[in-house]
């Protein structure tokens, strides 16, 4: 398996570390319900099909980096810079 | 028909002509008083034990594919009760305990060897998180012996005792741990539901779930809708695609976890070994092939095929602690789709808000040696609507409350750590 | 029996090899399967579960009968192929899972058992009486069972893994695959062409065919040598491709020396991960048997192994051939032989139209339905419309039509889709993104047929690559087609084999279906079809077909199983390769250690890194000796310890205070400069994470210490909160554990031992407790913290690493000279529990703020990563296991760490455990064990008296619970 770090670019998967769904991005307000909060961490839509995930370039650049992907075939549709996606979503 | 011995040579004796189909193959009705999503080990057993221990045999189990398709035919075999949090330590212990008996019970050899579990340690903090681990097994009731680097030498005199790049300081013995056949298992109870009068439905995917008014109905299927009373979600793999058509969210992401068999060879290791250092567990089969497993690919995945970095980690730790399996060819690899929780623990509860939906999920990598206890509590669970007093922590909302979160890697709230 | 003017191998270069003992000839260029056939050896093996003897029945990595070991002692290698394994000077192979020889076996009295031992036979019985199955059944079975056996040494082969990129990944260098590197190549492209023989061709040098005018081999051979000329054209022989990954990732291995008696110094394999923009496969096809009773005698072989055996190696595998068919293909075997002089005895074809001959008698309509011999095919009985006929013969080839090897492409979880007109699975295209199958692995069987689709594949190729594949004429070969009509068993009595390797019958495959394991998958999984050494590459097709019919369902309908990587078994030493020994995982040394191995300190593994355990001094006898003394004489004097494997991440920007407000519990931005403090890291969860203590050097920066086993996630987690979350904060951060030795300098004379050291003055009002700056050593800039760990008046020193070694002497010879020295983590470890300080024993992930006593570190003012989690109701409160001090106070004085916690009289059962210990140790300052561990409502119970039990070391020890700091509570040793 192979992605594309938008800074890097295409590397082996070994270099990367894998975190989970991107909904990790839209971290809730300290003050939100614990619903809001146990969906946040917990729940996952868990698609079989196309996703988007946070991965770590922890042996290259260390830039986090959202990954568009499907879950079914692995194949990876778009790479980009997670503070770039977190920037334009605040 | 029963199954023996004597049974095997008449037949033999007679041509092989009398041996029948070991469960019947049935299209389904349009209702029943419970039904089952998932004909796999766990959704197999749970209808057993509806059957046996409640006496409720107006069961459907719906099954989008073939029987035992999914984890339960695809996994390291792995039987043992070596868990050390309280929900975890005795509904492992309870199902190990049914493991005992299961040849038995259900006439139906599926090969359980208690040849002994040994975990491998190689410092002093790992001895002591071990040592807490044996103690609370014997707390149990359980098993366990704490075995100094001599003591592991005995069992597996193979390992490299000089070499390793993490040096064996001793292990945790569970002599009662072992393996099974896996297939055997799903087969086991698949034949033991059937004789008892459950329907098992082949090749019949269930498309929706009917729900009025926070009650379930039934279930619409690609061999058209079925209505029942009560329907139980065991589809570990698919749980949130599942649940999805009740319009719920789990906590579980999905994981492909790889596992590799070898060409068959004379016997060499007698023993399950678990190495944590390197993640890596292995056994022997009794066709000879060693059977052996890692950790995660570690990206969500539905895919049951994994990649090369991972198979490639799993043997790098077989080669540093018992390079004697070098040259044991690796002759298959496959994966199986694991349901990841926030704390590495099951669910086995009620869908909180939905009369009459049930769910069994959440098994992350430890499902197999579960499907016994699995069974006989989801079966009580959705017999008596209490939880069974073994399975009593496994709720759902243990994430949202936080309480009674089960966390024995403690690794936290992400999937892929547990 | 060698056939003269036949064949490639090197007449002009003999080799001596043995088997099973014995000494024989072969040559260059042979296989072990080619140089026992020419010496008539038929019995090479045994199988799986009957016993039954078998020779060679094919002619590649397929083989499914003759599989032997080679070598001996800890180099003996199980299970190879004998139609692989090339033949070399001193050469000794043995047969396997038989004794006491492979002619006189006496476990074959399996095969009279066979009635009993059918399909699942063990899931019906050995199940009474229960303790019987772990003690005798198993054992039985287990010892029966297995193919070859491992040496049980340590493996002593070298092997290698290794890369590789290129624009094109060609599999397989037959008349297809060849075809399709050579246009790639001539237009530009980087190509690796891998193919698994040693000799390249694939077909090309098996067959008697023209191209161009010339031998098919000879082309070939010219063909190959252009290739090897191109720069940008890599040819690997010996190497079989045996996995398809994502992303165009391949896995290979590469046989580097199984056929050299002298290695000369190279690896015996070499695994390859090969990254390809695109592929080609180009894997040939595998002729497939014809299952009929006991077709499973030696001198039973595909007819396409005959053809090979002959032209290739010239070899004929018998004196008196017959063959038997359903397609055309079969003929040309018998062509074959009849024009190199071997006696064809007949041809028995299950068709009516089929070609005529005069050179042998031909059976129309006729199939082979049973064969006789003990130890090798002595006649076959054949069915005609008008009755049974036998004819003597020695070597029966077979040929049930052909299954193109699509295995590749199944790797993704694609399905092939049934073609009725060549009775074969074919692949779809697009089962792996960017590979394009060609040639027969795609059902095109004739070398025209091939050397064309390779061609247009190549082609397809360069046009994805972005390049021109320039004019090219494709070359002039055979285009016959491929008749067939379906043949998979022929009817009757008796046992007719579909898995030879497993000894699976077309009795068994029907009994599966009469017990209801009717989907293909239950039908491997009940019968082990499919599950051999071959992975039902000889058998899948026969069986499914054999279910189909079984079940009244057509073979599309019944459907295939899945194929797995890897295509041919891979060594676990290849797939490992490196890690034998220590090469596993990185080893990480601190510049300390080898001035601490010269002191004889046991150096202990600890997050990669080695650590100093103790520094033995002449006298002692246990490491508890030396252990007590480190801990008095910091206690007393002043120790030195390396710490510099604690995560160091230096922390610079505008917003670097902001940011670690949000990361930790506790406020950093309103830390002076100058200034330490303790911080407490959460996860989102609420649990703790890690601590550690962060300085602030500067208004814009901060260097933040980790524990040594966090130092990784730790870095990984402050990326990801800033990156993630916090992208608008100006901060920066990079970990620099390795660009800084640090040493703690501890003890009631450390000022004095430093003051005397650095050129800055040391003392209280300069360096005040948790007071930091830069200093000056001996004219190195470096940095001082008034840091401590053990609970004494104690700094840590730290200088660019390249002087680490430098300063750790010297301070050892300082503290020395003070009466102290080096201590060690069993006496840091000893100081720590002494003082109720925590590691990720009790921060071992379960753990929150609230259970260490550190709930108010949790800021109410601001918002931090875990802050509203630790919130929940479930992770704070009584019922909580909180941290508590633990004193041994009845006649057992021994504490262990793993233990349980029980009220005093309550039996020690699960219902009753109410906590643990995590740490012990014994403290020669206060005389007696100290624990530290987690009891239930613990803070409220300080003074109760716990039992303490370990079962599993038989310690039950009475103590008393207390708070966690046992010593100096009030912290006027570390301030003074």
């Amino acid at each position: 398996m192979r992605l594309t770090c938008p800074i890097c670019g295409e590397r082996d998967r070994r270099e990367f570390y894998y975190v989970g769904d991107a909904v990790l991005l839209r971290r809730p307000d300290p003050e939100a319900s614990d619903v809001v909060w146990d969906d946040y961490l917990h729940n996952r839509d868990n698609p079989a099909g196309e996703t988007r995930d946070l991965w770590y370039h922890e042996a290259g650049c260390a830039g986090w980096i959202v990954v568009t992907r499907n879950t079914l075939t692995h194949e990876v549709i778009a790479t980009e810079l997670a503070s770039k996606v977190s920037e334009a979503q605040a | 028909m029963r199954f023996s011995g004597w049974k095997v040579l008449r037949e033999g004796l007679t041509g092989n002509k009398g041996w029948r189909a070991h469960w019947r193959d049935a299209h389904p009705k349009p209702e029943y008083d419970l039904v089952i999503i998932g004909g796999g080990g766990h959704g197999l057993s749970t209808a057993y034990y509806l059957a046996k221990n409640h006496g409720l045999t107006n069961v459907a189990v719906l099954e989008k594919g073939y029987l035992g398709g999914g984890n339960v035919g695809r996994n390291t075999t792995i039987v043992r009760a070596n868990y050390f949090l309280q929900g975890n330590s005795e509904f492992y212990s309870h199902s190990l305990k049914l493991w005992e008996g299961l040849e038995d019970d259900l006439n139906y050899n599926v090969m359980h060897s208690q040849r002994g579990l040994i975990n491998l340690f190689h410092s002093d903090g790992q001895r002591d998180a071990f040592a807490r681990r044996g103690n609370m097994m014997v707390n149990q009731g359980d098993d366990a012996i704490l075995l100094d680097r001599e003591g592991v030498r005995r069992h597996l005199p193979y390992l490299d005792f000089e070499q390793t790049r993490f040096p064996i300081y001793g292990g945790l013995y569970h002599p009662r741990g072992g393996t099974a056949r896996h297939d055997a298992v799903a087969w086991g109870y698949a034949r033991g539901a059937s004789d008892r009068g459950v329907d098992l439905v082949q090749n019949c995917e269930v498309t929706g779930i009917d729900i009025e008014s926070g009650v379930v109905r039934g279930v619409q299927t690609t061999k058209g809708p079925i209505r029942a009373r009560k329907v139980g979600i065991i589809v570990a793999g698919r749980s949130g695609l599942v649940a999805g058509m009740a319009g719920r969210r789990l906590p579980i992401e999905s994981h492909v976890l790889q596992a590799f068999v070898t060409e068959g060879l004379k016997p060499v290791i007698n023993h399950v070994i678990s190495f944590g250092m390197g993640h890596f567990y292995i056994s022997q089969s009794d066709k000879g092939g060693l059977v052996f497993g890692g950790d995660l690919d570690f990206y969500a995945s539905y895919a049951q095929r994994g990649n090369l970095p991972m198979k490639e980690h799993v043997m790098e730790a077989g080669m540093t602690l018992m390079p004697m399996i070098g040259k044991a060819k690796v002759l298959r690899s496959w994966g199986g789709v694991m349901d990841m929780t926030p704390d590495g623990s099951p669910v086995i509860d009620k869908m909180e808000g939905i009369d009459g939906l049930y769910i069994d999920c959440g098994w992350n990598y430890g499902g197999f040696k579960a499907v016994p206890a699995s069974g006989w509590c989801m079966a009580h669970l959705m017999a008596t609507d209490t939880p069974h007093e073994v399975a009593a922590g496994f709720r759902l909302d243990r994430f949202r409350t936080g309480v009674g979160i089960m966390d024995e890697e403690g690794t936290g709230s992400q999937h892929n750590l547990h | 029996m060698r056939v003269a003017g036949k064949g490639l191998v090197n007449r002009s270069a003999p080799v001596t090899f043995r088997f099973e003992g014995r000494s024989y000839q072969g040559f260059e260029g042979d296989t072990l399967a080619s140089a026992l056939l020419a010496n008539e050896v038929r019995v090479l093996a045994r199988s799986f579960k009957y016993h039954r003897p078998r020779g060679v029945m094919g002619a590649g990595s397929e083989e499914a009968n003759a599989l032997v070991t080679v070598g001996r002692g800890a180099a003996q290698e199980p299970n190879l192929r004998a139609t692989v394994q090339e033949i070399y000077e001193g050469l000794e192979a043995r047969p396997q899972n038989c004794w006491p020889s492979v002619n006189l076996d006496l476990l074959s009295v399996n095969d009279l058992a066979a009635p009993f031992l059918g399909a699942g036979f063990y899931y019906k019985t050995f199940m009474w009486p229960r303790a019987f199955w772990e003690k005798i059944y198993e054992p039985i079975i287990r010892r029966s069972a297995g193919l070859g056996a491992l040496s049980g040494a340590h493996n002593p082969d070298r092997y290698e893994k290794a890369f590789a990129f290129c624009d094109l990944l060609v599999i397989g260098a037959g008349p297809a695959g060849l075809m399709a590197a050579l246009v790639a190549g001539r237009a530009g492209a980087d190509v690796i062409l891998a193919d698994e023989d040693s000799l390249l061709g694939g077909r090309l040098n098996n067959e008697v065919e023209d191209i161009d005018g010339q031998a098919a081999s000879d082309w070939a051979a010219g063909v190959v040598a252009e290739l090897r000329q191109m720069p940008n054209v890599r040819v690997m022989s010996r190497t079989t491709v045996t996995g398809a990954y994502d992303q165009g990732t391949y896995g290979a291995l590469e046989r580097v020396a199984h056929h050299l008696g002298n290695r000369g110094g190279r690896p015996l394999e070499c695994f390859w991960r090969i990254v390809a923009r695109r592929a080609i496969l180009a894997a040939g096809a595998i002729e497939r048997p014809v299952a009929f009773r006991n077709n499973d005698r030696p001198g039973i072989m595909t007819a396409s192994a005959v053809r090979t055996y002959l032209n290739r190696y010239g070899v004929a595998p018998g004196r008196r051939v017959t063959v038997f068919g359903n397609n055309d293909d079969a003929h040309r075997t018998a062509r074959d032989l009849v024009a190199a002089g071997v006696h064809v005895a007949a041809v028995i074809d299950s068709r009516r139209d089929v070609p005529e001959s005069d050179a042998y008698p031909i059976f129309r309509g006729a199939q082979v339905c049973n064969s006789s011999g003990r130890k090798g095919l002595e006649s076959v009985t054949f069915r005609t419309a008008s009755g049974e006929d036998k004819v003597e013969t020695d070597c029966l080839a077979m040929s049930g039509g052909w299954n193109p090897t699509l295995h590749l492409t199944c790797h993704m979880n694609g399905r092939p889709t049934w073609n009725e007109e060549i009775q074969s699975f074919v692949p779809i295209a697009g089962m792996i993104p960017g590979l394009e199958a060609a040639g027969a692995c795609n059902g095109a069987f004739s070398t025209h047929g091939a050397l064309r689709e390779g061609a247009e594949a190549a082609t397809r190729a360069l046009e994805a690559l972005g390049m021109r594949s320039g004019e090219f004429d494709l070359p002039e070969a055979g285009d016959a087609p491929y008749r067939i009509a379906p043949l998979w068993a022929v009817g009757g009595k008796g046992r007719a084999w579909l898995d030879f390797q497993n000894d699976v019958t077309v009795k068994d495959v029907k009994q599966a279906a009469q017990e209801n394991f009717a989907s293909v998958e239950h039908m491997k999984r009940y019968t082990t079809q499919g599950m051999s050494p071959d992975q039902g590459k000889n058998s899948n097709v026969a069986a499914l077909a054999v279910l189909a019919d079984a079940t009244g369902r057509g073979i599309p309908e019944t459907g295939t199983t899945t194929f797995r990587p890897p295509y041919v078994p891979v060594s676990i030493a290849a797939l490992g390769a490196g890690a034998q020994g220590s090469g596993f995982a990185p080893q990480r040394y601190t510049t300390s250690h080898r001035a601490s191995v010269e002191r004889g300190a046991p150096m202990i593994e600890a997050g990669l890194w080695y650590r100093p355990g103790y520094f033995p001094v002449p006298g002692e006898k246990t490491w508890r000796q030396a252990c007590d003394r480190e801990v008095n004489m910091v206690r007393s004097a002043v120790g030195v310890c390396d710490v510099s494997t604690l995560g160091k991440i230096d922390i610079q920007g505008p917003d670097a205070g902001v940011f670690l407000d949000f990361v930790y519990t506790n406020m950093f931005s309103t830390l002076k400069v100058g200034r330490v403090r303790y911080g407490l890291m959460l996860r989102e969860d609420g649990t703790v994470m890690d601590d550690g203590t962060t300085a602030r050097l500067g208004e814009h920066h901060y260097v933040m210490t980790t524990t040594t086993a966090a130092a990784g996630p730790v870095m990984r987690h402050l990326e990801y909160v800033h990156q993630c979350l916090r992208p608008d904060l100006d901060v920066q951060m990079i970990s620099v554990t390795e660009q800084w030795a640090q040493f703690a300098v501890a003890g009631p004379r450390s000022r004095e031992l430093l003051d005397a050291l650095v050129e800055e003055e040391v003392n209280a009002g300069t360096w005040p407790f948790m007071g930091c700056g830069e200093i000056t050593v001996q004219g190195v800039g470096g940095r001082l913290f008034r840091i401590s760990f053990s609970g004494e008046h104690a700094y840590e020193i730290a200088v660019p690493s390249r002087y680490g070694d430098s300063l750790f002497r010297l301070l050892t010879a300082r503290a020395e000279a003070l009466g102290g020295g080096l201590y060690g983590m069993e006496a840091l470890n000893v100081l720590r529990i002494e003082k109720g300080f925590i590691t990720h024993a009790e921060i071992h992930g379960r753990v929150t703020a609230f259970d260490i006593g550190m709930e108010r570190m949790v800021s109410a003012s601001k918002d931090c990563i875990g802050k509203t989690m630790s919130e929940r109701p479930g992770l704070n409160g009584a019922e909580r296991e909180q941290l508590v001090g633990l004193k041994p106070v009845g006649p057992v004085k021994q504490l262990t760490a793993g233990a349980h916690l029980f009220e005093r009289d309550a039996a020690p059962v699960r219902q009753n455990a109410q906590g643990y210990t995590t740490s012990v140790g014994f403290s020669p300052t206060l005389e007696s064990f100290l624990g530290l561990g987690f009891l239930r409502n613990g803070r409220a119970r300080h003074g109760e008296e716990v039992v303490m039990v370990d079962h599993l070391r038989g310690v039950t020890t009475r103590c008393v619970v207390c708070d966690p700091v046992f010593l100096d509570p009030e912290g006027g040793r570390v301030r003074g």
